[in-house]
């Protein structure tokens, strides 16, 4: 295979188009003075210019208060430097940042610390990964950042605290078993002092969980299963000893709100995915959990749907925004579905409400919503079921899939990475759960991706008033799905890659209309950043395709699409900044 | 700190344990000889399916037919190698008239032999199916779609893969199959 010379002439190529020093890629920045402790009091309120939790503030909106870089002068942005990670796969971790200094994780479990400004590596940190280890999704989602540590979570299953100043382990916790299908991708949620991760692998039939460490010393100190055990409730939602391996997977970082000290924690799909192997409605998974950081005690949840048979994750944990409608305000829940619906809660202390949901792709499995509860009313024509094929739309990767959606607080609109016209289908089949292999309940080459027929477009991002349901604007992509998360930024911007023709763009949040794009190394399934050092603004994000967006990419170039697999794949780090 | 050893740690773990397991009953679950990668006089046994266990002689397989998934078995101790999902091998009869040079003389009657796991990222080769790009059937990855030819050498002809499956030379002796010698090439995925 020729992916590594590709990948470097890629980026060579790139490089001579952007105004990048390559020298910089070897240059040290030397260590790290004057680090700025991340104290409980700068995550609840960070800085306007810094990026410290995964969607940079505890209520996931993915919004930047940083308007330097705007509608008016975003047509002059330009690379400002790149750093090329030497790592393939999927680039999905935000670049954080604290006080000039930017940390990177990328597949394989590395972390790599720069300058913010100039792209100089302080240090790098390579996980050494067992050689039998089985890695699904190659990928990871960022460090958790606390005080003067950072917190890495590996895909064979480990916690591991690194010094933030030089990269050095300071402790390493094994969270799990790798060899039974257990494994770690998410970006760790730190509120006070706790260190929160949840745990992959719902297509091997494990029992999903959140779990919370000690930030200093990595004890743990409590772990709430997705699925509730004997005596719990929610266990009589299960039939037998189903729940045992039930999924429910919590792959994806949580949101936290601050006033009533709840984190809300999405969960994914049931195992294995036919529901007939599983009857009953499931709990927790494809839900929202309310969880006390302090105990791990479930205090309320939501399901987005029951009985999942698709596949559909609702891990990308819901935005908290504050919504006025109908004449009353209230805090809600935002989350655009991987179920194809976009859901409005309302959050209490003690419950979450449904408000309103609507579909925001084309399906044929919801035959509509029941208003009182907000239980979707299934069509069991396309609910995957044992010994016949049957087909759904959209596919298993849903109307959004992981990607982050983001909210403005100008705009006042949610941003939404969706894919339409996408089918998926599969036949059912019981098959024996063996401990680390692959439980799908259908063989892996029966899962197909198809395209509805008249199609005009896959992607599509789209901006939606979750006050009143109504689609705002909408920008179409012809030839792509849309794999990426989106960023909001107070300069009136929408940030987003995500497509197959290695893209990053920039849209007018109010609009909709394309102000600035830029072709990059690789496709970008990573989240874009804002940040400022010395009073500049940058925009920052990872290009590295891989994981589900290639396995799509895979589907369409064998569909008759026209489209070619060709994305290269190998990471590299860019930062723009509006040229003097 | 990380507690996974090093290599030369667990070869020098293996080397005591081996040592001292001289006299351990055959098949073991902690037998350090059942992670031991296959050897040369191994046999093969079925690693799945109602046959699991039982010996594979080169009529079980046939030209046409999916590949079959095996475990190496130390035939003298008794001792079945599945303490280590890297020493998993697909077996496959082709036509050896389609073998290419440097197949052909790892290969016994047609049969071929290569580990189970992916190149790529270390998951599982599960799947027998026609190439994405050409009308042979070939081995694939369904986790990233990866696809090996087994007619030569499983050089990867799709997918993220970046080198091709470890080969293992086969050869008919008094009418069994049996592994002429250690894998060529790398087992298991890339690390970084």
């Amino acid at each position: 295979m020729t992916i590594t010379s590709k990948t470097i002439k890629q980026w060579l190529l790139s490089s001579t188009v952007a105004f990048t020093c390559v020298a910089a890629q070897t240059a040290l920045a030397g260590p790290i003075e004057n680090y700025s402790p991340v104290t409980p009091a700068r995550l609840e309120n960070p800085e306007p210019g810094n990026w410290m939790l995964y969607r940079r503030t505890y209520d996931g909106q993915g919004y930047s208060p940083l308007d330097q870089i705007n509608t008016t002068n975003v047509k002059n942005m330009v690379p400002v430097w790149t750093f090329a990670t030497g790592v393939i796969e999927g680039h999905e971790a935000p670049p954080l940042v604290n006080n000039g200094v930017m940390f990177i994780t990328t597949p394989m479990g590395q972390v790599i610390a720069l300058n913010a400004k100039t792209g100089d590596q302080y240090w790098r940190y390579k996980r050494e990964l067992p050689e039998d280890l089985f890695q699904l999704h190659p990928t990871n989602r960022g460090v958790g950042l606390w005080q003067d540590k950072l917190y890495l979570a590996t895909t064979d299953d480990h916690l591991v605290a690194l010094d933030a100043k030089t990269g050095k382990v300071l402790w390493d916790k094994k969270v799990q078993d790798y060899k039974k299908g257990q494994y770690l991708t998410l970006m760790p949620l730190i509120v006070d002092g706790k260190v929160i991760v949840g745990g992959s692998g719902g297509e091997f039939g494990v029992r999903g969980y959140v779990v919370a460490y000690d930030a200093e010393d990595g004890k743990e100190l409590w772990r709430t299963f997705t699925i509730p055990g004997e005596g719990e409730p929610g266990h009589d939602t299960w039939s037998g000893d189903d729940w045992k391996s039930g999924g429910g997977s919590a792959w994806m970082t949580g949101t936290y709100d601050t006033d009533t000290k709840t984190v809300y924690w999405g969960v994914g799909n049931a195992a294995p995915w036919p529901g007939g192997l599983h009857p009953g409605d499931n709990l927790y998974t494809s839900s929202v959990i309310a969880l006390d950081p302090a105990t791990g005690k479930i205090k309320t949840h939501f399901q987005y749907h029951q009985n999942d048979s698709w596949d559909w994750d609702e891990v990308d944990a819901p935005m908290l925004v504050d919504l006025q409608r109908d004449g009353r305000s209230f805090k809600s829940l935002i989350h655009p579905g991987r179920d194809a619906i976009f859901w409005v809660l309302e959050r209490t202390p003690e419950r979450i409400n449904y408000v309103n949901g609507w579909t925001f792709v084309h399906t044929d499995v919801w035959k509509g919503i029941e208003p009182e509860t907000g239980r979707p009313i299934v069509d069991p024509a396309h609910k995957p079921t044992l010994g016949k094929r049957v087909d759904f739309c959209p596919s298993l990767w849903g109307g959004k899939d992981w990607p982050s959606a983001a909210y403005s607080q100008k705009t006042r609109f949610v941003y939404v990475p969706a894919n339409e016209n996408f089918c998926g289908g599969f036949t059912g089949e019981k098959l024996p759960l063996v401990p680390g292999q692959l439980w799908l309940g259908t063989k892996a080459e029966d899962i197909g991706l198809t395209v509805r027929p008249g199609a005009d477009h896959f992607g599509e991002l789209q901006a939606w008033d979750p006050a009143s349901g109504k689609k705002v604007w909408s920008h179409n992509f012809p030839k792509s799905q849309l794999f990426g998360s989106v960023t909001a930024t107070a300069g009136d911007l929408v940030l987003v890659g995500g497509t197959n023709d290695r893209m990053f763009r920039a849209f007018h949040a109010k609009t909709g209309e394309l102000l600035w794009e830029q072709k990059t190394n690789s496709g970008i399934m990573g989240m874009p950043v804002a940040y400022e050092v010395d009073g500049t603004q940058y925009i920052a994000v990872q290009s590295g395709w891989g994981v589900d967006a290639q396995r799509i990419q895979d589907a369409l170039a064998k569909g008759n699409t026209g489209l070619e697999d060709n994305v290269p794949q190998g990471g590299v780090v860019w930062v723009f900044a509006v040229k003097k | 700190m990380n507690d996974h050893p090093t290599r030369r740690s667990v070869v020098l773990g293996t080397l005591v344990a081996c040592a001292s397991v001289t006299g351990a009953a055959a098949g073991d679950e902690d037998d350090p000889r059942k992670e031991k990668r296959p050897q040369k006089g191994d046999l093969l046994v079925f690693s799945e399916g109602e046959r699991a266990g039982q010996t594979i002689t080169p009529d079980d397989l046939k030209v046409g037919e999916p590949p079959v998934h095996a475990w190496p078995k130390d035939a003298a101790n008794a001792i079945v190698r599945d303490g280590s999902r890297l020493n998993e091998v697909l077996l496959v009869r082709l036509d050896p008239n389609e073998l290419d040079e440097d197949t052909r003389p790892r290969a016994a009657g047609g049969i071929v032999a290569y580990s189970a796991i992916c190149s790529h990222a270390g998951c599982p080769v599960t799947a027998w199916i026609k190439a994405t790009e050409g009308n042979d059937e070939v081995f694939k990855c369904m986790c990233h779609n990866s696809e090996y030819d087994p007619r030569r050498g499983a050089q990867v002809v799709f997918g993220p893969a970046p080198r091709r499956l470890a080969a293992l030379p086969l050869v008919i002796k008094d009418g069994a199959l049996v592994i002429a010698a250690p894998f060529i090439g790398k087992v298991g995925g890339q690390q970084g």
